[in-house]
């Protein structure tokens, strides 16, 4: 009988982990601080204890190195490494490894390589982490073609997401929002994969459909809760993967409401929010009955301050005002 | 050289002649217009890629770079394939995707030449992670330029190989120049090798035009890390007799010097002149590998002339290893 119990982001994703290496010799976890310490957020946590330092292995500050590690082992076929960059924040040391590497070895060997490697990192503001620990880069990596890019909203997701990307044959980035981590919720003990390319709706609805990412999901379902008490009936879909995108389950929601808000943590500009508005624009014009509206935090650096940073953030006030301007 | 058969002597003559008459081909058929792209030659750097290769198993893997051609041919690969694969056709290793500079053969363990100057050094520490894992004894070998040892990758690679004790050589060709910047203005040491001691291993430098030193020195660090003991860097100083990509003015260095490293240190003629001055072969073996050379390139050219160009759907092929609806194609 399956055993649901309440347990954390962090510990869905600890699961999935130690499920998946127990059942494969290949899956290697490798990172900064993954080992003894069990990783800054806890996710790797007795995976140390459980596997040897072989198979969870500490590396140096090398984040190209140890990625590019990550993506040659893949490429041999001897190893399926999970690979920890501690904050998305840090792509940068070590794009050319995700992007240039990662992403394309298989297209340019016509299709002989499999990198089957998942890059998990931590994204998302409202730490006071300021500018370089802060952000939510998901759109760069959607950008490049041949990254799946994984971004999960409940614990429930988290692992079976986790799972699929793991035994998925091509780079996954998978993206973990800090202010999840400690958000419970029903997680089956027993493994279970969430295919990559389904959104999921959080909430049906039929005035407005709300799409939203990661942290941005919870945030637009208090604003549906709100809503309700006025009449306004609200659908949230949360679409889990940003590549493989769910265009059909976010065109039919829109093709039933007739109106879409895009809530994202990402940048503005050629960013997540504004993909979804052209698909939107390009494939539900004639149902749409009122502008697309997009919330965002502005094209700005992420600010330290507290004050400055929950201006920064999407916040349930602008969620909601999107919303009432094109009821 | 008297420990070594006189099989693999002409081995190692027949891969470099390989190598050669590869290259002189790939020029002409470049000048002639058939190659499109940047092709970066090898002519020159021979006695490097067979030297460390007649130390390796089909099982073993090598990472490449942009000159790497002669690792290819060297290391097994289907030189059909790879032909057709400069050409741009649907037969290529990379059925027209990748070119000159993305050529591999995953079969024999040849895990891609890299348009990113030092970004296959830090896939060969995972393919030693792998094989370490695997309780294997196989090696993986990373070749790189002497520019790329100022890149990030080959500190970071080796450090992280030397920490995890990993079966990778680290094969640094020095043929003095990052395009035109020389040698003594990349960096102040004498030795690329020197940096070994940075990062706690072996660092070796070696004659890259004596294919006999380059295979001694890479033997050693080969069956040491087979034998679990680590990495090891290998300097062979070398010259390629081209320029940096077909196609280059080459203002930054004199005739006078080029001729020079032709007349005097071609590792073909250095390694035919020793094979005949001990009596090991005859000029007629040397020529018949020659022939037999030409033969063998002439009809991988034919191959990838005769080789139809890939169908324009191919466009959307190969990006991901499932079918994912709807990704590659915004309809707007
Ligand atoms: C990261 C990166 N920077 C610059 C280049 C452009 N580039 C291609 S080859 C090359 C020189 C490389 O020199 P070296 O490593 O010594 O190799 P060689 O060409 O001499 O074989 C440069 C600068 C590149 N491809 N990648
Ligand atoms: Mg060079």
């Amino acid at each position: 009988m399956a055993v649901v119990r309440e347990i954390t982001f962090a510990q869905a994703l600890n699961e999935a982990l130690d499920y998946e290496m127990s059942k494969d010799p290949k899956v290697v976890v490798m990172g900064e601080d993954v080992g003894v310490y069990g990783g800054i957020y806890g996710v790797t946590a007795g995976l140390y204890d459980k596997y040897g330092p072989e198979r969870v292995i500490d590396t140096p500050i090398a984040e190209s190195g140890f990625v590019g590690t990550g993506v040659g082992a893949a490429a041999t076929g001897l190893l399926r490494p999970v690979v920890e960059l501690m904050f998305i924040d840090f792509l940068g040391v070590t794009f050319d490894q995700i992007y240039n590497q990662a992403a394309k070895m298989r297209y340019m060997f016509g299709g002989k390589a499999k990198i089957s490697m998942v890059l998990r990192t931590v994204c998302g503001a409202g730490f006071s982490a300021a500018a370089q620990h802060s952000q939510s880069l998901h759109a760069i990596f959607a950008h490049v073609p041949g990254l799946k890019v994984v971004m999960p909203s409940t614990p429930y997701d988290a692992k079976g997401l986790l799972i699929s990307s793991i035994e998925d044959d091509d780079p996954v980035i998978f993206i973990e929002h800090k202010a999840l981590y400690a958000v419970k919720g029903e997680v089956p003990e027993e493994p279970y994969s969430i295919p990559l390319g389904e959104a999921d709706v959080k909430r049906e609805g039929k005035d407005v459909t709300i799409v939203a990412t990661a942290a941005m999901v919870h945030k637009s379902l208090e604003v549906a809760e709100n809503l309700e008490k006025d009449g306004i009936s609200v659908e949230v879909v949360d679409p889990r993967t940003i590549v493989p995108l769910d265009v059909d389950t976010i065109i039919n929601s829109i093709k039933k409401t007739g109106k879409l808000v895009v809530v994202d943590e990402g940048y503005p500009r050629c960013g997540f929010a504004t993909d979804v508005a052209a698909l939107a624009v390009n494939k539900a014009f004639d149902s749409l009955k009122a502008p697309v509206k997009i919330v965002t935090p502005p094209a700005t650096p992420v600010p330290f301050s507290p004050v400055l940073e929950s201006e920064w953030i999407p916040s349930t006030e602008k969620i909601e005002k999107a919303v009432r301007e094109i009821l | 050289m008297e420990e070594i058969s006189k099989e693999m002597l002409l081995w190692m003559y027949e891969m470099m002649v390989k190598i050669r008459e590869h290259e002189e081909r790939v020029a002409e058929l470049f000048a002639q217009g058939k190659i499109p792209g940047f092709v970066h030659l090898y002519v020159g750097e021979e006695a490097v890629a067979v030297g460390v290769m007649a130390n390796l198993r089909k099982e073993d893997y090598i990472t490449s770079t942009h000159r790497g051609h002669g690792h290819y041919v060297a290391k097994g690969g289907d030189i059909k394939a790879s032909m057709a694969e400069l050409f741009g056709k649907k037969t290529g290793s990379g059925k027209g995707k990748g070119g000159s500079m993305h050529i591999a053969d995953l079969d024999v363990g040849e895990l891609g030449a890299n348009g990113i100057v030092g970004g296959g050094i830090p896939h060969a520490v995972g393919a030693g992670l792998g094989i370490k894992l695997n309780g294997l004894d196989n090696v993986a070998v990373a070749f790189f330029g002497d520019g790329a040892s100022n890149q990030q990758n080959f500190h970071e690679g080796i450090n992280l190989a030397s920490i995890l004790k990993l079966p990778v050589v680290f094969v640094c060709e020095n043929n003095q120049y990052q395009i035109s910047l020389s040698y003594d203005k990349q960096q102040t040491i004498k030795s690329v090798a020197e940096r070994g001691k940075a990062y706690g291993i072996p660092g070796v430098s070696v004659d890259g035009q004596d294919v006999l030193a380059v295979y001694e020195v890479a033997k050693e660090a080969i069956e040491r890390a087979r034998r679990g003991e680590g990495p090891t860097l290998i300097e062979a100083k070398t010259y390629r007799f081209r320029g940096h990509f077909e196609g280059d003015p080459q203002v930054y260095r004199s005739k006078e010097e080029v001729e020079w490293w032709k007349k005097n240190k071609d590792p073909i003629k250095l390694f035919e002149e020793k094979l005949l001055e001990k009596g090991i072969v005859t000029k007629e073996e040397l020529d018949s590998i020659w022939e037999k050379v030409k033969k063998e390139i002439e009809e991988a050219i034919k191959f990838a002339e005769e080789s139809p160009w890939p169908s324009k759907e191919e466009v959307l092929e190969d990006v991901f290893s499932t079918p994912t609806k709807g990704v590659l194609v915004w309809q707007w």
